[in-house]
């Protein structure tokens, strides 16, 4: 797919060009900047939207058993050995640690901290009332890990106006094993300024209101009933969230965790709010939200087209990473015979025809081959093209786009985006030569 | 317990039959092995034929056809969209077979009004314009699910009981008479025994099966057929191909969609049927033929269903067979008083009923005659929510603090928990898929994502349902919609698909979840 320019003098110019703006897309402009690269970023809101806001790192491996690693870092040696090619298996453990690290010390700084249990996973409740293994757990879900590892007499509160998120289901799902669960359903309307039925992002603002959170106190109180935690959606705040939380608990004399709800997922806004504000502070020229439609590549540099029409804006760089995603960010395209890269028309590795891409049954253990479609690339993080060999000196591709992995079933996504993110960066890094500046206009 | 009439099996047949005995006065128990709709009168077309279809290949048919089309309009007009018909042909079809179409057509009594190209085209713009000739008949758009719904409900409003998830597992004979049919509950494995004085066998594709309890052999084949549901309304006609019946030949529309199909490929049992990518994909090419968007729209789910034939040949020719379809008497075999309907069409359903509930009442004694021909069916309110888009007609009118439970289909929770009451007051399992049956749930472009977990949590929370197991029942439900989902994923549909998987195994775990426990401590103990 390649442009003329008409109006070259318009473009911006820096090193490095991330396509994409979910968690991969963030977390490499995150790695970029602080390498000290000048980095501009295009893209629409991907998955993190509907995410929970948990960072997995490695849950489930081989996945056709459905065995739960409770070390994740054992989880990430075995799959390494088991799948060579699961873009893991080309990174050091320790890199993975270092890079989610400094993504949990960026996001703490920015009043979004995580927390987790030594090296190990944490078992955490879902809004369905199953749980599962996570790694970096956001602080105000912590309480709600430590009842279910304990038991403890909880009460799960929903409300009414929050159409995904039912207290009975979740206690429905977790009784057999908590027994001391209990749940209530409240009505927020008669106490609260709220509307009859509230996507969570509006909630998660009504509750930064003066008065709000007395009313929920009042409201909640008479069902405690000798809980010694209430879980809530988690809904409670956009940004002073731990706030509310702290003021919840003291008030009711218990602890008081959330429980990721979707979709939209507050948990997920409050990710995309710090990346956003946080990466605009350290200089990274966002093109939100605009796709990129076409590219060119001459003298080794390239040129992205962002947004159509009048709109549309010119990215000039000397390297571009790749974070597109899968399908539901379009990051690969199907067609009824085969998947494609709809942007650099890249190679995308695939079962051999559709009838291949899914199993007969939705659950089956072993995962649909579809899902472990996508880019294969070299120990660069470099995406190859049909010859097998990198189709770009300097394009580099990251996060859930990249092939041999499920993170759907191996509970990885997180991890990978942040990892493989930095991998591609830490690649770019080590092949700019110092000296070479890119040519300007 | 005892009865007068048994039917055995809950489509449309059965449905039709107990209407007609209980209008007739007859006591009726109708043993549906699943749920209403489960077999193939769930899984079809939904044309009411004009009977165009037949006139060459089996006139009889198409002449039984256009008789009933005319009956259901007229005592049925609230299962039924007079949406009117096309036949159309394009390039390279025969040409010999679109002159030959109205001849036969009158020659069938069947109304066929032959269109000039631009007419046709301004009637329906999407059709291609490699069109060479068109012609307008009386196809419809029926709704199945609500059909059989409302006629079992007026079965039971005038006294007639329907066990559902029972199945019919043996016969007990004396003296050329079946005495006592034995039943067994799918979920709770209870068994029972019924006696009765009429056994009559419409399991549709299991109709075999049946008989062979019984020590009766009926030699069938069956053929499977594949259809699409595109997302959106594609036509306002049904439109046929004008040709000889072949595979993705027919769109009809069903409310806000259209059905694309359908294909024939013979197979060695009714049970475990799915669509496959290789038939959607022949469907797709042949019916973009005829309308050339249906290579670029979205499909958001396939289906396919059974059609029970009987094979030629076997020792038929003696018995009394109706023009369009059989009724079986097995005196002839033996047995006084059972007799088996195999097969027939959605559109001849109300005459399949009435010729067999003369035989069955004549055996009975009963001299009431048939009244279906001109009663009107009643529109009663439990197959109500099948209407695609009655959900927002409903919501708009009457929205008072009702949540939408099913975006796509705009379902709001008054009208699940009416379902719910109907399913109840009845006596049935409440699930997931049962209430799908009964309304839109499930149905729209998200294929359950979000409607599923939603009328779920409703379930848990009433807490009227014993033993509900949710996290089952919502696996259970998502593999429901799986299996018709999983041929037609490319496009946008594939990325709805990730989505939902996103959801129930990226964040929910959901795949680890077996009869309701995960992370047993085998599972996630031995790396500590
Ligand atoms: C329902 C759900 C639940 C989740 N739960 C968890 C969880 O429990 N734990 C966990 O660790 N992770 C979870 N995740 C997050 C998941 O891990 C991430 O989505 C994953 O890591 C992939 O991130 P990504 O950045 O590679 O891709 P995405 O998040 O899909 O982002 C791709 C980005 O690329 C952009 N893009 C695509 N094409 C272009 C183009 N041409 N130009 C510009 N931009 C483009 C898109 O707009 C989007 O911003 C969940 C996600 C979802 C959807
Ligand atoms: C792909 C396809 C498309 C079609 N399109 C059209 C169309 O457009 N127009 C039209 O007019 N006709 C159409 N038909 C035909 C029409 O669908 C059928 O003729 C009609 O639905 C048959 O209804 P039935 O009640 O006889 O059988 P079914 O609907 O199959 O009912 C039989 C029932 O018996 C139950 N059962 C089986 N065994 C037992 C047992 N042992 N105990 C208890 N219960 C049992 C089953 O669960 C099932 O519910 C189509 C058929 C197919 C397959």
């Amino acid at each position: 797919m390649v442009t003329s320019m008409t109006t070259k003098d318009a473009a911006t110019t820096c090193d490095l060009a991330i396509i994409g703006c979910g968690l991969s897309g963030m977390a490499a402009a995150l790695f970029a900047v602080e390498k000290g690269f000048s980095v501009a970023q295009a893209g629409v809101s991907g998955g993190m939207i509907f995410a929970t806001g948990l960072l997995d790192v490695m849950g489930t491996h081989p996945i056709e058993t459905g065995h739960g690693w409770v070390d994740p870092w054992a989880a990430v040696d075995a799959v390494s050995e088991d799948i060579p090619d699961h873009p893991y298996a080309r990174m050091k453990p320790e890199i993975i640690k270092e890079s989610i690290a400094s993504v949990i010390s960026f996001l703490g700084k920015n009043d979004l901290p995580y927390v987790k249990n030594g090296e190990l996973n944490s078992e955490i409740l879902t809004l369905l009332g199953t749980s599962k293994f996570s790694y970096y757990i956001p602080q105000t879900m912590w309480e709600g890990v430590r009842a279910l590892k304990k038991k403890r007499p909880c009460l799960i509160v929903g409300f009414e106006e929050l159409k995904d998120f039912n207290a009975a289901q979740i206690v429905g799902g977790l009784t057999r094993r908590w027994p001391g669960l209990r749940w209530k359903n409240i009505c927020l309307r008669d106490t609260i300024n709220v509307s009859s039925f509230v996507s969570g992002d509006i909630l998660a603002r009504d509750m930064e209101m003066p008065g709000n959170v007395k009313n929920l106190v009042r409201r909640i109180g008479p069902h405690l009933n000798g809980a010694e935690a209430v879980g809530l959606p988690a809904v409670l705040g956009m940004k002073r969230h731990r706030k509310i939380i702290e003021t919840l608990s003291r008030e009711l004399g218990v602890k008081v965790f959330e429980i990721p709800t979707t979709p939209l997922s507050v948990p997920g806004l409050r990710l995309i709010e710090v990346f956003t504000e946080g990466l605009a502070e350290r200089g990274v020229r966002q093109f939100f939200p605009e796709r990129i439609v076409s590219w060119k590549n001459t003298d080794g540099a390239f040129l992205l087209a962002a947004g159509r029409g009048t709109g549309k804006k010119w990215i000039r760089s000397e390297g571009v990473i790749l974070a597109t995603g899968r399908f539901w960010a379009h990051g690969l395209r199907a067609d009824r015979d085969k998947i494609r890269e709809p942007l650099f028309d890249l190679p995308v590795h695939q079962p051999e025809k559709r009838a291949f891409w899914h199993r007969e049954d939705f659950l089956d253990l072993r995962g649909h081959p579809v899902n472990r479609a996508g880019l294969s690339i070299d120990d660069q993080f470099r995406p190859l093209n049909r010859a097998g060999i990198p189709a770009f000196e300097k394009l580099f591709a990251a996060g859930s786009i990249l092939a041999h992995q499920d993170w759907m079933r191996m509970k990885c996504g997180s991890g990978l985006a942040i990892s493989s993110a930095y991998a591609a960066v830490t690649a770019f890094s080590n092949m700019k030569a110092p000296h070479r500046k890119i040519p300007r206009n | 317990m005892r009865t007068q009439a048994l039917i055995i099996g809950g489509g449309v047949t059965g449905a039709g039959l107990s209407r007609d005995l209980a209008l007739r006065g007859v006591r009726v128990l109708v043993v549906e092995q699943r749920d209403i709709n489960a077999g193939a009168s769930g899984r079809n077309h939904g044309l009411l034929h004009s009977g165009g279809r037949y006139v060459s290949t089996d006139p009889g048919a198409a002449k039984e056809c256009h008789q009933e089309n005319e009956i259901l309009k007229r005592v049925a007009p609230h299962c039924i969209e007079d949406t009117g018909g096309l036949f159309v042909a394009v390039e390279g079809d025969d040409e010999t077979y679109v002159s030959d179409f109205p001849h036969l057509c009158r020659q069938c009594g069947i109304p066929c009004e032959m269109l000039d190209l631009e007419e046709a085209e301004n009637l329906e713009p999407a059709l291609s314009s490699k069109m060479i000739a068109a012609y307008r008949v009386d196809d419809g758009a029926i709704d199945p699910f609500r059909l059989s719904l409302e006629n079992i409900a007026q079965a039971q409003e005038l006294g007639a009981t329907l066990l559902r998830d029972t199945k019919v597992v043996g016969f007990e004979k004396e003296n050329r008479q079946i005495k006592r049919v034995q039943l067994f509950h799918m979920h709770t494995g209870q068994k029972t025994v019924v006696e009765a004085e009429q056994v009559i066998n419409a399991a549709g594709p299991w109709v075999g099966e049946v008989a062979a309890l019984a020590g009766i052999g009926i030699e069938m084949l069956y053929s499977k057929g594949t259809l699409l549901v595109t997302a959106h309304r594609v036509t306002d006609h049904v439109v046929n191909r004008l040709r000889n019946p072949g595979d993705g030949d027919i769109l009809v529309p069903g409310g806000t969609v259209s059905l694309l199909g359908t294909t024939s490929v013979r197979i060695d049992s009714p049970d475990l049927i799915t669509p496959t990518v290789e038939e959607v994909d022949l469907i797709v090419n042949e019916g973009s033929q005829m309308i050339p968007t249906l290579k670029g729209i979205r499909y958001f789910r396939s289906y396919a269903g059974v059609r029970p034939l009987l094979k030629v040949g076997s020792n038929l020719d003696d018995r009394s067979v109706s023009r369009g379809f059989a009724l079986l008497d097995h005196a002839r075999d033996g047995l006084e008083n059972f007799a088996t309907i195999p097969s027939g069409k959605l559109t001849t359903f109300r005459f399949m009923a009435e010729k067999t509930a003369d035989l069955i009442c004549e055996k009975l004694g009963v001299h009431a005659p048939c009244s279906t021909r001109t009663e009107s069916l009643p529109d009663s309110s439990s197959g109500k929510w099948t209407e695609p888009a009655l959900g927002a007609k409903h919501w708009f009118n009457h929205h008072a603090k009702d949540p939408i439970l099913c975006d796509c289909e705009m379902v709001p929770e008054s009208a699940v928990k009416s379902v719910v009451n109907a399913i109840i007051e009845k006596g049935g399992d409440v699930n997931l898929l049962s209430i799908g049956v009964r309304s839109r749930v499930g149905k729209g472009v998200c294929q359950g994502t979000f409607c599923g977990k939603r009328v779920s949590a409703l379930l848990e929370e009433s807490g009227e349902i014993g033993s509900y197991d949710g996290l089952i029942d919502i696996r259970r439900f998502l593999q429901g919609r799986w299996s018709g989902e999983r041929p037609v994923l490319w496009h946008a549909q594939i990325m709805q698909a990730e989505l939902k998987e996103a959801f129930y195994c990226g964040a929910f775990n959901l795949e680890v979840v077996s009869d309701g426990h995960i992370h047993d401590d085998k599972r996630c103990g031995n790396n500590l």
